[in-house]
């Protein structure tokens, strides 16, 4: 089971480049707003037309602008969770459901069908309520049974949980990963939260101004970003250009600085970024003078900004991460950090 | 005094049938040009809604050039079918059906464009056709909005008289209605009579003004929910 998606299209002045492969589990779209990434879903989808390119689900051609292939949205099979959930509001959940599965003819399967997802998604309570009468969390509910009856080949989610209060969020969070561990087909999760996309995903692709980067899985992608853009957007805070200068030492003019790294650097680095979890005030590897600069106080951490000596005044001061009972009474005079943590860019 | 209740039955006919009529021709194209490209778009809205800033008197002139017994549709309708397009009660249906078209026009043009269109779309991805998602999701989401511009159109359709009294003229028991009686009377000093039908005419526009409040205030508060 596979989705092969090749394609692009401009709009105005933006240019979307989708080439991606995911084959089963969930695969996050990972981007800022306005990368391209719910307009990707709806060529998929067949409900926006690309300038280009084709997609190719389990083996079956939905768009191929070469072959004049072009589905349309009722011939693709793919499920579309729209950010707003597009409930139909003069249907009650019941009817909202039963449209999913009006491919079913015969009417005593229907209701079975019916029957159990209302019970397997916890709505029989409110099946004959309308959608603007239920939660946010029974709305998403609704809006995943009338997917899931329907048996779609591919599953796409657009920020699924953008539209709820944040408390709801993570115990959704939850329920949807336990949802989704049972559906067969692949899964596409389009967010902008890097947190949502490391717990719910097995492997992302980033998109970065309409243009995606391969599938990586996502523990290796956030241990090593490789990129300018991966790194901003998997949450690293320190990012600058640096140039090679060993092989285990990279230099970077901006910070003032010379940092020894645990990886082989490769020629064409173009950049080093580390998390600001990990500077520390024990190790002697890295360590350089600082200077403070300005605090962030947040509910269980302290948020420190600080500058190397020496650093140009045009680069933004450096974050340091730490736990509220591990600040230490004054500002140290220096700062270390491990060289497995140094990170290297290569684009 | 006994009043001759023909001008209200006329009246009833000729807005009913030409609201029905509008009805579907507004929605279908409300529906229609919402897809074309933006000058298309302008282009058929001007000419679509000139009739409601048209004084009605160039709309009645206008539909006499090409109804007219010597005109082209005129004189082929009578040629073919042998039926008079003016001077008649059924004339007057053209007349105001075309000055209530924009109405409808207008009013099923705001509700479509304010249908959230990620209904459509999940609704194609679930497989289901275009025509169930117009008449089964399209239609009754924008229901409200649909209905207050037909309850209006009916309402002016009642009301015209420009137009219709230039096409059908004023002939009691045949081609008379409200609006066209109100002015015959008053002009044959018949007071008290013209009185009368001026009292009806405010109370069936009064209910169907009622009936508009009524539809927009629930389309409001179906929104907010």
């Amino acid at each position: 089971m596979s989705l092969e998606v090749n394609i692009e299209k401009n709009f105005g002045a933006f240019h979307l480049k989708a080439h991606f492969l995911t084959e089963g589990s969930v695969t996050g779209i990972l981007g800022a707003s306005g990368s391209g990434k719910s307009m990707t879903l709806k060529c998929i989808a067949g409900i926006e037309t690309p300038d280009s390119g084709s997609i190719v689900l389990n083996g079956k051609t939905l768009f191929d602008s070469e072959k004049h292939i072009n589905l349309p949205p009722q011939k693709r099979q793919v499920g579309y969770l729209f950010q707003n959930y597009a409930l139909f509001p003069n249907m009650t959940v019941k009817k909202n459901i039963l449209c999913g599965l009006h491919a079913v003819k015969d009417r005593s399967e229907r209701e079975a069908l019916l029957k159990e997802a209302l019970r397997r998604f916890q709505l029989e309570d409110v099946s004959d309520h309308k959608p603007s009468e239920i939660s946010g969390g029974q709305a998403q509910r609704t809006a995943l049974a009338r997917i899931l009856v329907s048996a779609p080949k591919l599953l796409m989610l657009d920020e699924p949980f953008s539209a709820l209060d944040s408390h709801l969020r993570l115990r959704l969070q939850l329920e949807l990963k336990e949802t989704l561990s049972s559906y067969k087909g692949p899964v596409l999760m389009v967010t902008h939260s890097r947190d949502e996309a490391y717990r719910m995903c097995g492997s992302i692709t980033i998109t970065d101004n309409g243009v995606f980067s391969p599938v990586r899985e996502t523990k290796p992608l956030f241990a090593d970003p490789g990129s300018f853009s991966a790194a901003a957007i998997t949450g690293c805070k320190n990012i600058a250009a640096a140039v090679k200068t060993g092989e285990y030492e990279v230099e970077v003019p901006e910070w003032n600085v010379r940092f020894r790294t645990a990886r082989k650097v490769r020629d064409g680095l173009k950049g080093v970024a580390f998390r600001a979890h990990y500077l520390n005030t024990r190790t002697n590897e890295n360590r350089f003078p600082v200077l403070f600069e300005s605090e962030l106080e947040e509910p269980f951490e302290w948020v420190l900004l600080f500058r190397y000596e020496g650093q140009s005044p045009e680069s933004s001061p450096i974050w340091w991460r730490l736990p509220k009972d591990k600040r230490p009474q004054v500002f140290p005079k220096e700062l270390g950090i491990a060289p497995a943590n140094i990170l290297l860019l290569y684009e | 005094m006994k009043l001759d209740w023909f001008p209200l039955w006329n009246s009833l006919r000729i807005a009913l049938i030409s609201t029905i009529m509008v009805f579907f021709l507004g929605i279908f194209a409300a529906f229609k040009i919402a897809k074309y490209p933006r000058a298309v778009k302008g282009f058929l809205d001007v000419f679509l809604t000139l009739p409601l800033v048209l004084p009605p008197t160039v709309v009645g002139y206008l539909l006499l050039r090409v109804l007219g017994p010597n005109r082209i549709v005129g004189k082929w309708v009578l040629s073919v079918f042998g039926l008079k397009l003016t001077m008649t009660w059924y004339s007057a249906i053209f007349a105001t059906g075309v000055v209530i078209f924009p109405l409808m026009y207008r009013t099923a043009r705001g509700a479509f464009e304010s249908f959230d269109q990620t209904l459509a779309f999940s609704a194609q991805t679930l497989g289901l056709s275009n025509t169930w998602i117009f008449w089964r999701i399209r239609i009754p989401v924008c229901r409200q909005g649909i209905l207050a511009g037909t309850v209006l159109s009916f309402a002016r359709a009642l009301g015209e008289y420009g137009a219709t009294s230039m096409i059908t003229g004023y002939t009691p028991g045949r081609t008379a209605t409200i609006s066209t009686t109100v002015y015959q009377l008053w002009r044959t000093n018949s007071d008290a009579e013209a009185f009368c039908w001026v009292m009806v005419n405010l109370a069936i526009s009064a209910m169907v003004l009622l009936a508009v409040n009524m539809l927009e205030e629930r389309q409001k508060r179906r929104l907010k929910a």
